[in-house]
Formats: structure tokens, C-alpha cells, sequence
């Protein structure tokens, strides 16, 4: 028998395995779900629902999961996208023309991506410091621009509502016979697309590999030849740069900027990206894990306010509960592995 | 003269030389803005009594809880190497326990509060407080999780679960009590919370005095694995660590609930988390871990606090505040950063080289 006969399992990878078992706990947990309330579980306007309301949460999450394989870290998103739907929302009350808003958004992602990543990079600072700081200065900055909530017209806000994607056969009958078509807003194609773009990046890309092999060993990846500090640079432009296309994702979902808009939305993100198997000390991780983390802490929401436990504690409570479970689960299944290897 | 001064800088002193010069520029800055901004004066507060106030005073009595955090909170940077970003939340869950305790030993004795309630609710807070501390600690070292990420957890949901203990209430503590540690007590010019602070250093003073818990925790953060060959144990370090930042959040929390009378989830010590760290870090002691100074983290944080007070001062929004103060920090943190103060070194080197090259000449001609 040739040995090029046998094929050898690979065994999974840490990042697979992780992604794994998110996906499988996201399947279990929606199939429970359904099972138990029913409702609007057996829709599929459900998922719908989740990911139009989400969309801005899944193209930061998606930024923050490369910083985090490049072992860094980036709090600042959530700010970042506030400020820039704040000012997207002014700027269009200002001038009317769309498209510059969206330039203005991109160019204040950049902005902040540009700046943070060189100051983390080649000034060698604690990226949470730097982060937290950029943090402090959106959300002052939006504050600056405007302390009342700011609106955009009606008529532009009825026809961003009206840009909408209809499917027909993913539909439900209603009860008066009328088949409602399941619909997904302009955002989440967005959000679709920037995951698709970042996975192809971190598969094929050679920067994408790059980020993972300055996650895994600095000091390897140097060696390797690998430009760690433009490699890390890099990382914290392109997530600067997805939380700008997120604020202006958030602004066309919500259509007013307000200064609590995205609240809390950096923990959100890192708690998706962790969830999805990302590791936090850097090197493993994958994009898709990432969607489906988002999925999963979305879905436990959706459950926690169906279950009728809608006071406004719980909502933060179970994504705190979420997060240690899976931190802790990480640190299990590493942990275990380490051993294994010595 | 100038070995003295060398000496001076190379010592633990040297340490303090940020915090010292961001007190002495914003001094400098204040006195070309506005002289009166020092003036301290004599008032009467509503109880009738013989109080300081002044710009200074309001300075250095707001920077309480975040003086009595920055100790804590310098011995976990110290022993981990990271810092715990939960403890604004954590002071939120601690000063709801107070409230609920005295509220529940009202109802159950049907009388007003009394100075033995308010105690035994401190204490609650207390061991509340160091059991989240504990929580924190059991994962960043047992489970070996980066500090920031285990906090990460309280940091997202403890508002919520204090929010909760009130079942969704602010409810407010009104007793002459509460008022005196909040504010002052009567017959004493000097706001009660600075007495605090002042207690808390001593005791931290008097606690690394009869313990070897400086150089332990110092081992542990320079090298952990080594400190653990030479028999410390380093995962009780860092537990006892977060621990005793516990029993701080737990004083900053009631100090905080003092002040105002009442609880309030959302807002008490809202952003602390960010400011204390900044203290540590203007303190001169590095996030990484290893040595550290506590005086260091007090100055540090008056400094934050004077700066606050300045941009108040100049009529700058409270929400505003952070944007001005995140461009600080970041100027603070770049002449800090490792690659600027190399290249200053090099610069200073070099015109150290060129003075004696010319003076070398000089001798020559």
C-alpha cells in the first residue's frame, strides 16, 4: 500500500474548531428556539430582522476581528461610528447630496484609523490606550457637534426606507392570505459584502496571512520578513475604515444621529468577534465565525425579550453571561491544547 | 551640585517628574488665565457650617474616588500587567448595595437611618465589591485571560446588574450621616472625602510596611514565572490584587453615593475607568507591570482632575470635557511612548557629543 494512498485527517485547526462550535451553538440555540416559541422563530423575516438591525454591528465587528488577529485591539468603533453618523446626518442637512455624506463618512473612518494605527505602530503605544483615547475624543467630538438628536428630512428618511430588497419566496402568508415577501434592507447587502471582501482578504490575501502571522509571533513574523509595523498600521486603517462604512450603514437604518447612538457597540463587537472564535492574544480567528458570534449574541437578545424577561437589565446581562462563557471556554479549549502539544 | 540632581531624577523620585510638571504647567497655565482661579475662601454651607471652598478645594476633594481607585488600581497594573476597566461599573454595583442594605434595614426596623445601618451596609458593599474583584481576579489568573478582556465582562453588564439590585429604581438615602461622608462633617473645613483618601493612603502605606506585599507584587509583575521559582505564589498575587482594588471601588462607591444622596446607575463614576488608568499611567508607573508607586497615581490623579476643573473653568460643556481630554492624554502618551523618548535621548546625546567635540577643539586651538 503507498502511503499516498492514506489519507490523514487533518486534525481542526484552533481557529475551526472554535468557529465550530459557535456555529453549532448558534444552530442548536435558533432550533431551540423555534421549537419553544415559535412564532415569530419560524420566520424567516426573523433572521431578516436580526440582520437589518445589525448590520452596522457586523461590518465593525468584522474590522475589529482583523485588529484582534493582528493582536491589537480597537475600542474606539462604536464612538467612531457615532460620530459619524452625527455628522453625516448634519452634513446632508447642510448640503443635501448624499454621496458627499458618504464620502465624509469614509473619510472620517480613514481618519481615525490613519492616525490611531500609526500612533499604536510606530510610536509603540498600548493600542487600549490609544483606542480608549480615540474613544473619549468621538464621543466628545459628537457631543461638540451636537447635544440634541439631529433628524434627517422625512422625505429622504421614507425613501432610504423604501430602498429595500423583497424575497418573495422566503416570504410568509400573512392571516388574510397576502404573501409577505421577507425583506432586507440596503445595509445588510453591505454588511454581506464586507465580510465576503474580508474573508477573501484573510484567506487569500498575502496582507490578510500577514495578520495572522504577526497575531501568532511577532518576533517569528519578523524574522519571516514580514513588515510588522506597516502589517499592524494596516489593520487599524481597514477597521477604522469599516466603522466609517458602519455609521453610515447605522444612519441609513436609523436616519437620525443622536449622541447615544451605538452605545456600547466596541463591547458588542468584541463580544461577536470572541464568540466567533477570534482570539484575544492574536493570530486565530476567521471572519465567518465573526458573522455567526454576531448571530448568536443578536439571537440570545431576540430570545431573552421573547422569553418575556424584557426588563432593560437583562438585555446586557446575558451578553456579559455570553462573554464569560465563551472567554472562559477559549481559555479551555487552548489551555487543553497547549498541554497537548507538550 | 549635579551628581545630587542626577541622583534626584535616577531614584524612585524620578518617577514623579510627569506628574510634578503637568501640575506645575497647568498652574503656570491657570495664573496667565485667570489669578483668582487659587483663591480659597471661608463659606457657610447650608448647614450653617464654617466649610473651604474654592477652585482648589473642588479639585482636590473631586478627585476622591478617583484617587482612592488609581491605589487599587496601580497594584493590579503592577501585578498583572493590565488594568481592570470595570471598576466604574463595579462602584455602580457596590453603591447600589449600600443603598439597598440601608433601605432594607429601614424597612425592617421601621426607623431612620442610623450610623450602625450605613456601616453594615459599607461592609456589604464591601464584600460585594471584592467578590467581583474576585471574579475578575479568578480569570485573569487562574484562567490566564488579558486583564482588559476579563473585565471586559463586568465592564459590559454591571451597570445593568446594579441597575437591577434596584429593580430598575434611583432611589435616594437622605441622613445628616450620608451627608457628612459625602460632604463634610460638622465643625471640619476639610470635605470628608478627602479624609478619606487620606486614610486610604495611610492605610496602604501601613499595609506595605508590615507586609512584603510591595516587593511581591512588583516580582510578580517584572517576571511571573521567576517570581513563582522563588516561591511567591503569583496566581495568589494578582487574586489578592484585584481583591484589594475591590475594597477601593467599594469606598469610591459609597463616596460617590454620599455625595449625591441617591444612586444612580447611568451616571455614578460614569468614564473613572479611563481616568484611573490615565492616573497610573501619568503616575509615572508602566502599564506593563513591575515596579510602581502609589503616590505616583494620587498626584496622577489630581492632575486629571485639575485639568477637568480647568476645562470647567473655561466653560467647557461636561460632555464636551472628554474630547479635550482625550487630545491630553494622547500628547501625554506620545512623549511618553518608548520611540519618542529614544529619539529625544539620541537628540540629547548628540548635543552632548557636539559640546564636547567642540569644546575638545576649543582646548586644541
Amino acid at each position: 500500500m503507498s502511503k499516498a494512498k492514506l489519507k490523514v485527517r487533518e486534525p481542526l485547526t484552533d481557529t475551526q474548531l472554535l468557529m465550530t462550535i459557535t456555529i453549532c451553538i448558534f444552530i442548536v440555540m435558533y432550533g431551540l428556539a423555534m421549537l419553544i416559541f415559535g412564532g415569530g422563530f419560524l420566520r424567516t423575516q426573523q433572521i431578516f430582522d436580526i440582520l437589518n438591525d445589525n448590520a452596522s454591528l457586523i461590518i465593525v465587528s468584522c474590522g475589529l476581528t482583523i485588529v484582534m488577529i493582528g493582536g491589537g485591539i480597537d475600542i474606539s468603533v462604536g464612538a467612531v461610528t457615532s460620530l459619524v453618523v452625527m455628522s453625516c446626518v448634519m452634513f446632508y442637512n447642510r448640503t443635501g447630496n448624499m454621496v458627499l455624506a458618504a464620502l465624509l463618512a469614509i473619510g472620517i473612518g480613514l481618519a481615525f484609523g490613519l492616525i490611531q494605527g500609526a500612533l499604536i505602530s510606530f510610536l509603540d503605544i498600548q493600542p487600549f490606550i490609544v483606542t480608549l483615547a480615540g474613544m473619549f475624543f468621538a464621543r466628545g467630538m459628537t457631543t461638540i457637534l451636537s447635544v440634541n438628536p439631529q433628524k434627517l428630512p422625512t422625505e429622504t428618511m421614507d425613501k432610504l426606507a423604501g430602498i429595500k430588497i423583497e424575497i418573495p419566496w422566503l416570504g410568509y402568508v400573512a392571516n388574510n392570505g397576502n404573501v409577505i415577501p421577507a425583506r432586507m434592507e440596503i445595509g445588510v447587502v453591505v454588511a454581506l459584502l464586507v465580510v465576503i471582501a474580508v474573508f477573501v482578504l484573510l484567506q487569500f490575501g498575502s496582507l490578510g496571512r500577514n495578520f495572522y502571522a504577526i497575531g501568532g509571533n511577532q518576533t517569528s513574523a519578523l524574522m519571516l520578513g514580514i513588515n510588522v509595523k506597516k502589517t499592524r498600521f494596516m489593520s487599524y486603517v481597514i477597521c477604522g475604515l469599516l466603522s466609517g462604512i458602519s455609521g453610515f450603514v447605522f444612519m441609513m437604518h436609523t436616519g437620525a444621529g443622536n449622541a447615544t447612538n451605538a452605545a456600547g457597540m466596541e463591547m458588542n463587537a468584541i463580544a461577536s468577534s470572541i464568540i466567533g472564535g477570534t482570539l484575544l492574544t492574536g493570530g486565530v480567528g476567521n471572519v465567518i465565525g465573526t458573522f455567526f458570534g454576531t448571530l448568536t449574541l443578536k439571537t440570545i437578545s431576540k430570545i431573552v425579550v421573547t422569553s418575556g424577561l424584557n426588563d432593560p437589565w437583562w438585555q446586557s446581562i446575558t451578553t456579559g453571561g455570553m462573554l464569560c462563557f465563551f472567554i472562559l471556554l477559549q481559555s479551555i479549549v487552548l489551555g487543553r491544547r497547549a498541554k497537548k502539544k507538550k | 551640585m549635579k551628581n545630587n540632581f542626577k541622583r534626584f531624577f535616577s531614584s524612585g523620585l524620578g518617577q514623579l517628574t510627569i506628574p510634578i510638571i503637568s501640575i506645575c504647567l497647568l498652574i503656570i497655565f491657570n495664573l496667565i488665565r485667570d489669578p483668582s482661579f487659587f483663591s480659597i475662601s471661608i463659606a457657610h454651607n447650608n448647614d450653617g457650617n464654617m466649610v473651604l471652598a474654592g477652585n482648589l478645594i473642588s479639585i482636590i476633594n473631586g478627585a476622591s474616588e478617583l484617587a482612592i481607585l488609581a491605589m487599587g488600581m496601580t497594584l493590579v497594573t503592577a501585578a498583572c500587567g493590565g488594568q481592570d476597566i470595570s471598576v466604574g461599573a463595579a462602584a455602580a454595583i457596590a453603591g447600589s448595595v449600600f443603598v439597598k442594605i440601608i433601605k432594607m434595614c429601614m424597612f425592617d426596623f421601621n426607623s431612620d437611618i442610623k450610623a450602625g445601618y450605613i456601616i453594615l451596609a459599607f461592609l456589604a458593599a464591601c464584600v460585594v465589591a471584592m467578590l467581583f474583584g474576585a471574579f475578575n481576579g479568578t480569570l485573569v489568573a487562574v484562567f490566564k485571560i488579558q486583564p482588559m478582556i476579563a473585565t471586559l465582562i463586568l465592564f459590559t453588564c454591571g451597570r445593568s446588574i446594579a441597575y437591577w439590585i434596584n429593580g430598575g429604581a434611583t432611589p435616594t438615602v437622605s441622613s445628616p450621616i450620608i451627608t457628612a461622608i459625602g460632604g463634610f462633617i460638622p465643625g471640619v473645613p476639610i470635605p470628608t472625602p478627602v479624609i478619606i483618601v487620606v486614610v486610604m493612603a495611610v492605610l496602604f502605606k501601613l499595609l506595605f510596611h508590615f507586609t512584603s506585599l510591595e516587593l511581591f507584587t512588583q516580582s510578580v509583575g517584572i517576571n511571573g514565572n521567576a517570581a513563582r521559582l522563588n516561591g511567591i505564589n503569583s496566581t495568589f498575587i494578582k487574586l489578592l490584587s484585584f481583591i484589594i482594588l475591590g475594597i477601593c471601588v467599594a469606598v469610591a462607591g459609597t463616596i460617590g453615593v454620599s455625595r449625591l444622596g441617591l444612586i444612580n446607575h447611568e451616571t455614578l463614576l460614569i468614564d473613572i475607568e479611563m481616568d484611573t488608568i490615565l492616573a497610573v499611567a501619568i503616575g509615572g508607573n508602566s502599564l506593563g507591570g513591575g515596579k510602581f508607586k502609589i503616590g505616583g497615581s494620587i498626584l496622577g490623579a489630581y492632575v486629571i482632575q485639575m485639568l477637568t476643573i480647568t476645562l470647567y473653568a473655561m466653560k467647557v460643556s461636561s460632555t464636551d470635557v472628554k474630547a479635550y481630554k482625550a487630545v491630553v492624554i494622547i500628547l501625554l502618551v506620545v512623549i511618553g511612548s518608548p520611540v519618542v523618548k529614544k529619539y529625544f535621548g539620541r537628540m540629547v546625546s548628540k548635543a552632548k557629543a557636539n559640546r564636547s567635540e567642540k569644546k575638545a577643539k576649543g582646548a586644541v586651538e
